[in-house]
């Protein structure tokens, strides 16, 4: 990548449209707490954006895709029209990967073009066209604004001696065609490989673990309605994060982060696969090396407890 | 073995003889396993066409078999009798009895795309396999599965008020499967939160449960949605001739009755 490109991501995404999406406001409330807190410990801007409904998560596409490709082009239609602005920030990979999908679909496919406008105008808004804004991940977000140098320079406690495991999951890389600034050559987050995670806690001190199960599926999707499911492959990722040396799973995704801490304690219970690494989000962790206070970034509101923790690591 | 024999072999369809003679040669025991030879007549050729034309289904006719779905696949790791390429080969030769074995366990696709990232063709066989669960749901073959009926808890909620909260979703989810809130596992999840939330957060918590989190000024969306829902919905009852098939079994029961 240029150095040219560079420096336009690193200005246009300080200040970004910010779409936290209905996890992060509760059972994923410790990722909306943490991305604002490390967001404004950073000075990066974030801008809720107005009136924001459901991307339609794992669901609503089961009922029909074309309803999901709708509510996400809404999110996205009051960002570029009525907040004018160019980019929107969601930290949730569900989220991030549905506004995504609509984007292609709008600029690729005719029908899903028609039923989107045809709801937005019986709705009262404009409809969204393609292009008119570009959806990024808080990994993005950081990486391209702040960067591996800018956190090293701006380390207050250090992560060294922490060994994590860098937990993606599926919605951040799959399918390959919705990403397509993805696998574009150095530089770039690569979907089979992913690493933005991996380069932002290492410039934190971090100790990456070589983890396999980057881009495993953890059963979020049937988290509930087929629980045996889930916590078999929850069990499976805990497990080899742990045989991997791994201390920590640092996720990004609340859909994730709340089914491995589910799954872990419900793995415990029913299969007695009992796992002691610890489930954390990357925005808590990236915090935390920052110098923020463990409340200060949710880890209250984690299901699993990592006060001991990170105090025996010297965060708290 | 190729795909179109896999049903051939399974244990009822083999015969081991404990004496048997063909022309002066013992073919006993089991050297000499026969297969039950077997002629399909219950082609559904409809099947294809139905499934196509339900939401994910429209791209199943790209497929050439190479089985990358299935290679992927998250849920054929720990079942392997969970098989997407397999059932794909079922739907488009019209095989319905056999894929009708497979019933209860479909709807289990945990949408990882595995498949989707794999597939050379653009099947996208992670909508195939939800187009084919609504399917058997449509058709009568199967209940609606656990996964559908927090689909339409969750779709409900969110074309409602616009916003979705866990915590009811949850509730509004056990109710509807007769399951009860009181899972051990669940309790230990609670405790687990209690231990460090302040009183503030969990009132918060409980409110949002009590009172729905809305998208304002969403009305419009809402009756866009529903209007367009309903559409779609007649248009797949159309492609399936379910309405036809409601009418042939009202005559029947008539019909029954006069009798």
């Amino acid at each position: 990548m240029s150095d040219k490109k560079t420096e336009s991501k690193n200005e246009k995404y300080r200040e970004v449209a910010y779409y936290p999406g209905c996890a992060l406001e509760g059972s994923g409330h410790a990722y909306n707490r943490s991305t604002k807190a490390l967001g404004k410990k950073l000075g990066l801007k974030l801008k809720e954006v107005d009136n924001w409904n459901c991307c339609g998560a794992m669901e609503v596409k089961n009922i029909d895709p074309k309803l999901q490709t709708y509510l996400s082009s809404r999110v996205m239609s009051i960002a570029a029209n009525k907040m004018k602005m160019d980019v929107v920030m969601a930290p949730c990979n569900g989220c991030y990967h549905n506004l995504k999908k609509a984007e292609y679909d709008l600029k690729n496919d005719e029908k899903s073009k028609q039923v989107v406008d045809r709801l937005s105008k019986k709705a009262g808004h404009e409809t969204y066209q393609a292009g008119q804004v570009e959806t990024i991940h808080a990994l993005d977000w950081v990486k391209d604004t702040i960067g591996e140098e800018g956190l090293k320079e701006r380390v207050k406690n250090s992560l060294a001696g922490i060994k994590i495991a860098n937990y993606y999951g599926c919605m951040y890389t799959r399918p390959r065609h919705i990403f397509p600034e993805k696998d574009s050559g150095p530089g770039s987050e690569s979907t089979s490989r992913p690493h933005f995670m991996d380069d932002l806690l290492d410039a934190a001190g971090a100790e990456n673990v070589d983890f396999p199960l980057k881009t495993a599926c953890c059963g979020g999707a049937h988290t509930l309605s087929d629980s045996d499911t889930s916590t078999r492959l929850v069990a499976n990722i805990l497990q080899t994060a742990e045989a991997a040396g791994a201390e920590v799973i640092a996720t990004e995704c609340p859909t994730c982060h709340s089914g491995l801490e589910m799954h872990q304690i419900r793995a415990n219970r029913t299969l007695g696969i009992k796992t002691n690494v610890k489930i954390i989000y990357f925005t808590q962790l990236l915090g935390m090396a920052m110098g923020l206070k463990p409340k200060e970034v949710g880890l209250h509101e984690n299901v699993s407890d990592s006060f001991d923790f990170v105090k025996q690591k010297g965060l708290a | 073995m190729p795909i179109h024999e896999k049903s051939l072999i399974r244990p009822e369809n083999l015969k081991v003889q404990e004496n048997l003679e063909v022309e002066g040669i013992d073919v006993s025991g089991h050297w000499s396993t026969f297969i039950e030879s077997r002629v399909v007549t219950d082609y559904n050729e409809a099947m294809e066409e139905e499934i196509a034309a339900l939401p994910g289904g429209e791209f199943i006719h790209r497929c050439w078999q190479c089985g990358s779905c299935t290679n992927a696949c998250t849920v054929h790791a720990i079942n392997p009798e969970f098989n997407p390429r397999y059932w794909i080969y079922l739907i488009r030769t019209g095989m319905e009895s056999e894929l009708l074995r497979d019933k209860d366990i479909i709807w289990q696709c945990v949408s990882c795309n595995k498949c989707t990232y794999a597939c050379p063709r653009d099947v996208v066989p992670e909508a195939v396999m939800k187009a084919t669960a609504h399917w058997l749901e449509l058709k009568g073959h199967t209940p609606k599965s656990h996964s559908t009926i927090f689909d339409d808890i969750f779709s409900e909620q969110v074309i409602e008020t616009g916003k979705i909260e866990d915590g009811r979703v949850l509730k509004r989810f056990f109710k509807q499967t007769g399951q009860a809130l009181r899972q051990p596992w669940l309790e230990d999840l609670v405790k687990g939160l209690l231990r460090n939330l302040p009183i503030s957060m969990l009132t918060r918590m409980g409110l949002a449960t009590l009172v729905a989190p809305k998208t304002s000024g969403w009305s419009g969306a809402r009756d866009a949605i529903k209007e367009y829902v309903a559409e779609q919905e007649a248009h797949h009852r159309t492609a399936l001739g379910l309405d036809e098939l409601v009418k042939m079994a009202e005559t029947e029961l008539k019909a029954g009755a006069a009798k």
